[in-house]
């Protein structure tokens, strides 16, 4: 038996382009317009708050930029492990031990110029994700245990490593609080725009896309990627290391989420600390589904979700609409986009009542 | 030995493994009924937590926890139709739908639950079900604080795995069950009502998994808390492939998990000097453990997963 026949390595449907993703948006905002007017605020009201604070001033666009950085990292990390056929729920975890390890090479080698110490630290960020997302790739292909499940659990285990760490070992001296020392000037990411907290993150974003996009259309790597994908048993039989392309996928995942971690530690927070993601790698599980796991894609619904986050907190103070609001759109995207697989059986539906009444 | 079995902090181990692996085990039946059917429940967890917020809710405005169950109960059956819609009638990526549905439940729920209570500091609570005084019962040794110290809900949870048990080996709609989880074209020609029969699991398997949340809002807590089912919803997955997706097999592995719970619980108080978070890790190192140990050894169902569409072949 290998590891193409186990029931969990289902073929992933790959889901529609951007005619069907901007649907699915619309459709999902207009069910979120139902739901504020049912608190009784108006719709345009609340979506103009949310859209204002988060695109409609400089500082506004450099935010929603900022938030942009880690779903776009991990949704690029997913999108790669998808068309290979890895279903990888645990970006969440990954991100956090790379920022973790961001943060603890940032304390360690503070004093190092700027030059050696953040690749430093982005390397170490992203090898301490591949690490965490290559367990998993070792239960799969060692074990057989279904990814989906192992990742999820290896995202709580995660955070309870982190917290053991951030209490203990790599806690700051000098502070009461579970989180590590501020990085010095040279572990920081520079800012882009001054007044703002635009960071060089945002760059590193543009070239993992591109550099993805080459790779997925340019490369036989990335070709044999998107065969195994499709079709496991079609690659194996064309002689593609399935197993292999099934490990890098996992690798690649990981180390684009430890990355996010690595940024958010290097260019927004300044350390490592406990609450580094509201759930980052999760909404990044979204990103890829409605970017159809395409780079480019990946990176506009990225910005698209962040501003929705950005704005959340502004349309629940102005409009007294919940943020987490934000949360159920972002659902409500994904089975939009799926749920278009309706229409042509609804299609056939009413075609067939018309034709018996004629 | 009888010294330990009646040591009041053994007692109390038992009587809470019991009551933490009562959640997951509903859940896991839930799963059961979807698997057998062929219909991967990935939404388990989403299902849980509709539950565990649906009962809050409708025990918190009428006062009456069974009022809440009940809610529960149907709002779990919405869900599972809900999901049911897309892996069934759609043929969609069963995966997919369920983490969807899963991220929706969070949403939704705190959506609601923060235009119900508002953002207050203040927590709103019930008051939860009550352990049922069984007299002399719950001083038997073992079994006493095991079976005997539970509320009502507790029992309509071990009541249900014999009823799963019963149904799904007993009665014809079980036989139905399995028929369309592992050979759905030859089911379908003993003229078995393929999707009908797939929709009654999935629908009962939402009614079972919010029954499980429930229990998390109803009788162990008292409260909801955003995200309270921490991931149940998965390991009530892996549950079912220790339990072999079988009543009592699912019942077993549940106490295994809820006894693993229930000791990370003590050790916390004790001082054994290992961190905490190392302790909290514990049902989730399990989960992987027996995933990695125990999957292929189970036997899933043949058509479990597969999308089956009416007079067509699904083998490719």
């Amino acid at each position: 038996m290998t590891v193409t026949d186990h029931p969990g390595a289902m073929r992933l449907r790959l889901p529609p382009g951007l005619v069907g993703s901007l649907a699915a948006v619309a459709a999902a905002f207009l069910v979120g317009a139902l739901l504020i007017a049912a608190v009784g605020v108006s719709p345009l009201t609340a979506y103009g708050a949310l859209f204002e604070a988060a695109l409609g001033s400089r500082n506004g666009i450099a935010e929603t930029l900022v938030r942009t950085v880690p779903l776009a990292l991990c949704g690029l990390g997913i999108a790669l492990a998808f068309r290979a056929g890895v279903f990888n729920v645990g970006a969440e975890g990954q991100l956090f031990l790379g920022g973790t390890a961001a943060g603890a090479i940032g304390v360690l080698g503070a004093g190092w110029p700027a030059y050696v110490l953040l690749p430093a630290m982005a390397l170490s960020a992203a090898l301490a994700g591949g690490l965490w997302s290559g367990l998993a790739a070792w239960l799969k292909l060692r074990f057989r245990a279904d990814e989906l499940i192992t990742t999820i659990m290896l995202n709580y285990v995660a955070i309870h490593l982190v917290s053991f760490l951030l209490h203990g070992p790599l806690k700051d001296p000098n502070g009461a609080l579970a989180q590590t020392a501020r990085l010095t000037g040279d572990g920081r990411l520079p800012v882009l725009l001054a007044g703002t907290r635009l960071h060089a993150g945002i760059l590193i974003v543009l070239v993992a896309a591109i550099l993805a996009h080459l790779f997925l259309w340019r490369r036989t790597n990335g070709f044999r990627l998107r065969v195994v994908g499709l079709n496991p048993r079609a690659a194996e039989n064309a002689g593609i290391d399935v197993r292999r392309t099934i490990l890098f996928g996992f690798l690649i995942c990981g180390a684009l989420a430890g990355l996010a971690g690595f940024s958010e530690v290097a260019g927004v927070q300044r350390r490592m600390i406990e609450n580094l993601s509201p759930g980052f790698g999760y909404t990044a599980i979204i990103v890829a589904l409605l970017g159809a796991t395409n780079p480019f894609g990946v990176v506009a619904s990225a910005f698209l979700f962040a501003a929705l986050q950005i704005g959340a907190s502004t349309m629940e103070s102005a409009a007294g609409v919940p943020s987490t609001l934000t949360t159920v759109i972002q659902g409500l995207v994904v089975l939009f986009l799926i749920g278009r697989a309706a229409l042509p059986l609804l299609r056939d539906w009413v075609a067939d009542r018309f034709r018996r009444r004629g | 030995m009888l010294g330990l079995l009646t040591d009041p902090t053994f007692v109390g181990f038992l009587s809470a493994s019991m009551r933490l692996a009562i959640p997951i085990m509903l859940a896991a039946l839930g799963g059961l009924l979807a698997e057998r059917s062929g219909v991967l429940n990935i939404g388990l967890e989403g299902m849980m937590l509709v539950g565990a917020f649906v009962g809050f809710v409708a025990a918190y405005a009428t006062g009456h926890l069974m009022v809440g169950v009940a809610s529960a109960v149907l709002a779990g059956i919405a869900a599972g139709l809900i999901l049911g819609v897309y892996t069934i009638t759609l043929g969609a990526n069963q995966v997919v739908v369920g983490i969807a549905l899963n991220l929706l439940a969070i949403g939704i729920t705190s959506f609601f639950y923060r235009l119900i209570f508002g953002a207050g500091t203040e927590r709103p609570r019930i008051d939860a079900f009550v352990p049922l005084d069984l007299g002399s019962l719950a001083d038997i040794p073992f079994i006493g604080p095991l079976l005997f110290r539970q509320d009502a809900l507790a029992y309509v949870a071990l009541g249900l795995v014999l009823v799963t048990w019963f149904v799904m080996a007993k009665t014809r709609f079980g036989l139905d069950v399995r028929a369309v989880g592992e050979h759905p074209e030859a089911a379908e020609t003993l003229g078995v009502n393929v999707h009908g029969i797939r929709y009654f699991a999935i629908g009962l398997s939402g009614a079972l998994a919010a029954l499980g949340g429930a229990f998390l809002s109803l009788s162990a807590t008292g409260v909801f808390i955003d995200g309270m089912t921490a991931g149940r919803g998965y390991i009530a997955l892996a549950i079912l492939i220790l339990g072999r997706r079988h009543a009592v097999g699912v019942l077993l592995a549940s106490l295994l998990f809820g006894a693993a719970d229930a000791l990370q619980l003590r050790a916390q108080i004790l001082p054994t000097g290992v961190p905490f978070q190392f302790l909290l890790m514990l049902p989730y190192v399990l989960t992987i453990i027996v995933l990695a140990g125990f999957v292929g050894r189970g036997g899933a169902p043949a058509a479990l997963g597969v999308p089956f569409r009416r007079g067509r072949s699904n083998k490719e």
